[in-house]
């Protein structure tokens, strides 16, 4: 009886591990996160529109309708990358995401102060190599450090009526994201 | 003998409790530092780097996009203030304010976050849609009839979701309690 009882504590104690290991495995390993459902129709370093919701499909679970969405899938491994969002009228924000949809920096329009939202996405590895001085130029760069080498960018823009979603897609529709060249030095 | 059945009956014990717990967890949401006010629970630490591996490993499972915390913070709720499952087939009351925010948007789904079909096409409202009272508060009946006013239809589904998106908004990893934070009340009325 003892016996049994010790193999029930142990396995129990085995059964933690399992467990642990499995929460941390899963977004490595998860084929249906957003990443992936967004990824098949996603070219690297493009804005692509990402279709509205609707009761039959959405590209992805909980999504506000009340917005529209384009998303650019990112490489850092050639470059670093820039991104240039015209804002919309009601409501336009950025956000980051990893290869595993960890959210890692957002900016909306009323914090970029300006009717363009223009950043630059690097490792940080390439912002340590970049020229000091040209670092203190463009001190109103924004400059973006992405924890990954892969990953997401969402622009989305707010329709605050269903009549203003054209306009919100519009916006959207000027949105770039380009990599650049790496200096030639 | 003995040593093969013991250990089997201890690896079975640990693939049923490593499992089962892991499953239990995640179809619960259960995650480290919710922000509850009233009904409404949110996440704030979802939206950032600092998301615990439970959150991260919800959001991977249920395939979504957390909204980032620079952008704003998603309340949700499945019941009313008296702990009663929000039906589609009931009349459900959402009536206050909502805290400060730029803007914000309210969402109905059913459990697997899809929209909800029905014959008038509205699947939520935005802050500039709303009809207001004098004094800046409002009123939205969730209701799978027409109703006057704020009407968001169930389409009669059995259980639903309520999502409240603030955008813009300083409520969030610093917000410890709901005095500061008026959310919207949610009570049940008119079951049939």
């Amino acid at each position: 009886m003892i016996r049994w009882l010790l193999l029930a504590l142990g396995g129990a104690v085995l059964g933690g591990i399992v467990h642990l290991a499995t929460i941390i495995i899963l977004p490595r390993t998860a084929t249906q996160d957003a990443y992936s459902r967004l990824a098949r129709n996603a070219p690297v370093d493009r804005v692509t529109p990402v279709p509205a919701p609707t009761p039959q499909a959405a590209p992805m679970p909980f999504m506000d309708p009340a917005f529209a969405v384009a998303v650019c899938r990112y490489d850092l491994s050639q470059g670093p990358l820039k991104l240039s969002v015209p804002v919309s009228l009601a409501y336009t924000s950025v956000s980051f995401y990893t290869r595993y949809d960890v959210a890692y920096y957002a900016i909306n329009d009323r914090a970029a102060g300006r009717r363009v939202i223009e950043l630059e996405l690097m490792t940080t590895d390439q912002h340590n190599q970049m020229p000091e001085d040209e670092d203190i130029t463009a001190a109103d760069r924004l400059i973006v450090e992405s924890p990954t080498l892969t990953g997401l960018i969402a622009i989305r823009a707010l329709a605050s009526e269903p009549g203003l979603m054209p306009m919100a897609r519009s916006t959207l529709a000027a949105a770039k994201c380009t990599r650049q060249e790496p200096p030639t030095d | 003998m003995r040593l093969l059945l013991g250990s089997l009956f201890a690896l079975a014990v640990a693939a049923i409790v490593g499992l089962g717990s892991t499953y239990f967890a995640l179809s619960r949401g259960a995650a480290f530092g919710p922000l509850t006010i009233g009904s409404w629970t949110a996440w704030p630490k979802s939206g950032t780097v600092d998301a615990d591996p439970y959150v991260q490993a919800s959001i991977a499972r249920i395939g979504r996009l957390p909204t980032a915390l620079g952008d704003g913070l998603a309340f949700t709720a499945t019941s009313d203030d008296r702990g009663r499952p929000l039906d589609g087939r009931c009349e459900a009351v959402l009536s206050g304010v909502t805290p400060a925010a730029r803007f914000w948007t309210l969402t109905l789904y059913n459990r697997d976050g899809e929209l909800v079909a029905n014959s008038v096409n509205r699947f939520g409202f935005t802050s500039q849609e709303i009809v207001r009272h004098a004094d800046g508060s409002f009123e939205i009946v969730v209701a799978p009839r027409a109703n006057a006013g704020n009407w968001l239809p169930t389409g009669g589904i059995e259980r639903y979701v309520l999502v409240l998106r603030l955008y813009d908004t300083p409520v969030g990893v610093s917000t410890k309690a709901g005095r500061e934070v008026p959310m919207p009340s949610v009570n049940v009325r008119g079951c049939p």
